[in-house]
This record gives structure tokens, C-alpha cells and sequence, in this order.
């Protein structure tokens, strides 16, 4: 059939454009000036792609086919919405929901090709189990991460063992696996399928709960990896090149981008997902000096007369929401001659580039904004150091103290500035429960409060200091 | 129909793609990254799709509706929530000249 041939070919080109359309969009959205055009690229990969599926959907049956489109216009007007109206302080959380909502979509489609037994061949039969397994550990740890980070779950949950207890999930859903390739429990057929689908949401389970809020970036990037390997497995089965294409594309950059992040905690990706990292905090030894609290009239006046002061944002920035009015005093501080700068640790707020989004929100020019590595040496000549919800990325400890769990880590020199004024909401411990040198130091004072309502403070004592 | 050989070649040099043009993103840009490559794998909506278009059954019509839902929120959610980034650092880009 000729016409039909044609027609697929058709099919196959538009999804080779699309798979294009993505790599170059992926590509533009590596300068900041042409990274709106780039996700417009990527996003006209997917029109194309999703509209040619949809109209060389000609086997399907009327009931199918409004199934699908009912299917899409859910899906569609759901994220639009949440997508429309969720506040930039929690992007992270939104991307790990909808990363979640791809795995289980991979998981989806292996489950229908498994139920059906439609696979043609074992090598088809392997990859599908993989990839659905794959597609279902991203789908639960997914949605573990995001009601981690929106706050539903706020306990880590770990006992002994539990490395054991995972290591045997793995090993059952390995071997329902394996039984669902070789055939050997064809009699049983349906459940046995079912079974793997189950230990894999377990697992994802299993394997996020136990870790701390303040390695969720790294996890999110990880599932974001693992989805794009299940949508990648899932393309070889649906003989769809797209699919292979960006999955593979995603799968490799989203393994990069996790590296890069345990790097810059300094950490391995195994530690990370196997340490049970904060529970060894209380070995940390007590801090020395006690904190010293500082009025905001007080701090303003000091920040007035200075002429180096570096900005240290951490999430409790972003939770405040108090990127504009920290932009206000930015300005204030200029005009008042003042040489300010931002200083970002790469893993600050709960993504890497997180604070760069919410400054960037606020019109923060970007030559204001420093690095780690650009920045560190700048402390030591600066009047102030502002730490505004930052914690565990200025601990000293990390540089001297080798009983604490973040030794090694890079961190933020705020220590060495001449005056420190850390924001802080209380006089508890930070999100990882690990107690701050910085904190007791002779040079730092610490003013109390909500970083919204502190700095909005700081921004009347500065105008009322002239 | 992709031969399991050329499927592999598809998968090692897409995979060195997206190794070499994302390891040149700068640090501020990394969470709308993450987020953009979130997005481009919300190309599985096209794979369940096909999936539910060939379902012949109510258990499999359930599965692959699910499927085709999680999946249109994927594409949408990733590509609504990176393009509101983005479009951040175009407005500070443009008041640096000011």
C-alpha cells in the first residue's frame, strides 16, 4: 500500500522535525537571551508532533478516539492552570509533579503493551518492563519529592534496615520482572504484571522518604533523568524515533545536571541517596558563642554608612517572597553610594539557579549576581555580609569542622566579611537540622524575623538613616 | 521499524547530544533547564496516544486514559512553568541597559 507508505513517512519526518525542534530549543535555552525562543522551539516540536499523531490516527475507534482527546483536554487545562498561577517560590515542587506525571505516563504505556502481550519480540518484551518499571520509580518518588517540598510530608521516615528493605524491593520487582520477559509466569499473566507496577511505586516510595528536604534537587534531577530513560525505552517499543530522541536527550542532560549539583555539595550521588543524610547532626558538636540579636534599626543604619555590602539569598528568601523589597534596598544601597553585590551558592534555595529565577523575577540585573567561585575572595574587603535565609551554605563547619555532615561542602566565605547580619526566622535549626558557626561568630548579629518583614525594616531604617 | 542495532546508535549519539549542549548552560539558567527538559520528555504524550488509540479493552481504555492525561499535563505544565522563567530573565536582561 503505497498511499499508506507514504503516509507514515510523513509521520516519521514530522517526528524527526520534532526531535530536532527540541535538541535546538534545548540549545537556545543556553544563553539568557535567546532561552524564551528556545522553549518556543521545543514547544512547536511538540504541537507538530502531537497534532500528526493525531491525524494518522486512523485505526482508532470513535470511542478511542474521543477518549484521547477527552484525555488531552484534561491533562492539558489542569497544568495549564496550575502551571498558570503557582508562585515562582515553588517552581521545584511543580517540576516534580509534572516530571512524576511523565513517568507515570511511560508506566502507562508499558502497561498496556505488557497487558496485551503485544510485544513481538523478547528484546521489545525487556525493554517495555524496564522502562514501565523505570517510569513508575520516577512517578511515586516524584510525587514523595513534591508533597516533600509543598510541605504535605514533613518528616523523613528512617529506621534500620531500610537500605535492606529497598535492596529487597528491588530484587522482587527484578524478579517479577524477570518472569514477565521469559514467560515463566504466562499462566499467571495479569497479576504477576500487576505485582511489578506495585513493588515499582513502592520502591519510589521507599527511596525518597528517607531522604531530607535539602537534597530534593538532586533527587528531582535524578527522577527527571530516569523518566526521560522510561519515555526513551518506551519509544524502541512504540517504534518511535521522537520518543528515543528526546528521551535519551533528556535522560543524558538530566544525569549531567545531577552530577553537577551532588558535585557542588560536594557529595556522591550514592551518599546522597543512601546516606540518610541529617541524622548524624546531633554528632556535629555543640556551636561555640551564643547568637546576638540585632534590631533593625540598628542593622539599617550600619548597611547606610557602608560601602562593600554582599547579599547572601537562601530559601527562606524565597519563602517570604521577599525578592522584591530585597531589590528595593538594593537600590536604595546604590544610590546611596553603596557597592552592592549578590552572592549565589550554587545549591542555594532548592534548586541550582533557583535564587537566579527569583532575583531575575524581581529585575535584578545580572551583573549584579556572582558565583561562588566569583565572589569568595570579594568577603573579605566587604563592610557587611546580608545573609537572608541562607544557612548550611555559609557554615564555616564545612570548611573546619570535620565531625559535621557537610564537611567539604564549597561554601559562601559570608564569615569573613567585617560585619555579618544573617535574616533568620527563629533560632532553631535551618531546613537540614545542622547547627551554623556562622551564627555565634564575634563579627555576626542576628536579625529575627520573617525575611519580608525584616528587610521592608531595614529598607525604612537605611531611608531614615539618610 | 527500527532495528534493534540502529536503535542503539539513536540512543548513544542522542545521549552525547544531550550531554554536550546542556554541559554548556550557565548555573543561572539550570532550573529552567531542568524544567525545559522536563517539558521535551512530555513527548511521551505522543507514545500513549498510540497506546490508548489501540486499546481494545476497558482495563486497557483506563490504563491508557490515565496515561494520555499524566502525559498532556507533562507537556503543558513543563512547557507553561518554563516559559514563565524564562521570560524573567528576558525582563531583567532589558533593564541592565536602563
Amino acid at each position: 500500500m503505497p498511499a499508506a507508505a507514504t503516509l507514515n513517512n510523513l509521520m516519521q519526518l514530522s517526528y524527526l522535525a520534532a526531535a530536532a525542534l527540541f535538541i535546538l530549543g534545548l540549545k537556545r535555552m543556553s544563553s539568557p537571551v535567546t532561552a524564551v525562543s528556545g522553549v518556543r522551539w521545543a514547544g512547536a516540536g511538540m504541537l507538530l508532533a502531537t497534532a500528526v499523531t493525531l491525524a494518522f490516527m486512523k485505526d482508532a475507534s470513535l470511542l478511542n478516539f474521543s477518549l484521547v482527546m477527552a484525555a488531552i483536554a484534561i491533562g492539558s487545562i489542569v497544568a495549564w492552570s496550575s502551571g498558570k498561577r503557582v508562585a515562582m517560590t515553588d517552581m521545584p515542587q511543580m517540576i516534580a509533579l509534572y516530571n512524576g506525571m511523565g513517568g507515570g505516563a511511560a508506566a502507562a504505556i508499558a502497561a498496556v503493551q505488557l497487558y496485551t502481550g503485544h510485544a513481538e519480540n523478547i528484546v521489545h518484551l525487556s525493554i517495555a518492563t524496564i522502562g514501565g518499571f523505570i517510569g513508575a520509580v520516577s512517578f511515586s518518588g516524584s510525587l514523595i519529592a513534591f508533597a516533600k517540598l509543598q510541605g504535605l510530608i514533613t518528616k523523613s521516615v528512617r529506621f534500620g534496615g531500610q537500605k535492606f528493605l529497598n535492596l529487597a524491593i528491588l530484587l522482587i520487582a527484578a524478579f517479577l520482572g524477570f518472569m514477565v520477559v521469559s514467560g515463566v509466569g504466562a499462566g499467571l499473566g495479569l497479576p504477576v504484571v500487576s505485582l511489578l507496577f506495585v513493588f515499582a511505586l513502592v520502591l519510589g516510595v521507599a527511596m525518597t522518604l528517607p531522604i531530607g528536604g535539602a537534597d530534593m534537587p538532586v533527587v528531582i534531577s535524578l527522577y527527571n533523568a530516569l523518566t526521560g530513560l522510561a519515555v526513551a525505552f518506551e519509544g524502541f517499543v512504540l517504534d518511535n524515533a521522537a520518543m528515543i530522541i528526546a528521551g535519551t536527550v533528556v535522560g543524558s542532560a538530566g544525569t549531567l545536571l545531577t552530577q553537577l549539583m551532588a558535585k557542588a555539595m560536594n557529595r556522591s550521588l550514592g551518599n546522597v541517596l543512601f546516606s540518610n543524610f541529617g541524622e548524624s547532626s546531633a554528632a556535629g558538636g555543640t556551636v561555640a558563642g551564643t547568637q546576638k540579636p540585632i534590631e533593625a534599626s540598628d542593622a539599617g543604619i550600619m548597611m547606610a554608612y557602608s560601602q562593600k555590602i554582599i547579599i547572601v539569598p537562601g530559601y527562606g528568601l524565597a519563602v517570604a517572597q521577599a525578592q522584591h523589597k530585597v531589590w528595593e534596598l538594593t537600590q536604595l544601597l546604590l544610590d546611596h553610594g553603596a557597592k552592592v553585590r549578590f552572592a549565589i551558592h550554587p545549591v542555594a534555595g532548592r534548586m541550582p539557579g533557583h535564587m537566579n529565577v527569583l532575583l531575575a523575577e524581581a529585575g535584578v540585573p545580572y551583573d549584579l549576581i556572582s558565583d561562588l567561585d566569583e565572589i569568595n575572595a570579594e568577603f573579605e574587603t566587604a563592610d557587611v555580609a546580608l545573609v537572608i535565609g541562607a544557612n548550611d551554605v555559609v557554615n564555616p563547619d564545612a570548611r573546619s569542622n570535620k565531625s559535621s555532615p557537610i564537611y567539604g561542602m564549597p561554601i559562601l566565605n559570608a564569615d569573613k566579611a567585617k560585619n555579618v547580619i544573617v535574616i533568620k526566622r527563629g533560632q532553631g535549626q535551618g531546613f537540614s537540622g545542622i547547627d551554623n558557626a556562622l551564627f555565634g561568630l564575634d563579627q555576626t548579629r542576628m536579625l529575627y524575623g520573617d525575611a519580608q518583614t525584616a528587610v521592608s525594616q531595614l529598607i525604612q531604617a537605611v531611608k531614615a538613616a539618610g | 521499524m527500527i532495528d534493534g542495532i540502529i536503535a542503539l546508535y539513536i540512543f548513544m549519539l542522542a545521549g552525547f547530544t544531550g550531554y554536550e549542549v546542556i554541559s554548556r548552560v550557565p548555573v543561572i539558567l539550570h532550573t529552567p533547564l531542568m524544567s525545559g527538559s522536563n517539558f521535551v520528555h512530555g513527548i511521551v504524550l505522543v507514545g500513549a496516544m498510540v497506546a490508548l488509540a489501540g486499546a481494545d479493552s476497558t482495563l486497557l481504555r483506563v490504563i491508557g486514559f490515565i496515561g494520555v492525561v499524566l502525559a498532556a499535563g507533562n507537556a503543558v505544565g513543563g512547557y507553561v512553568v518554563t516559559e514563565r522563567m524564562l521570560k524573567m530573565f528576558v525582563l531583567a536582561g532589558k533593564k541592565k541597559g536602563s
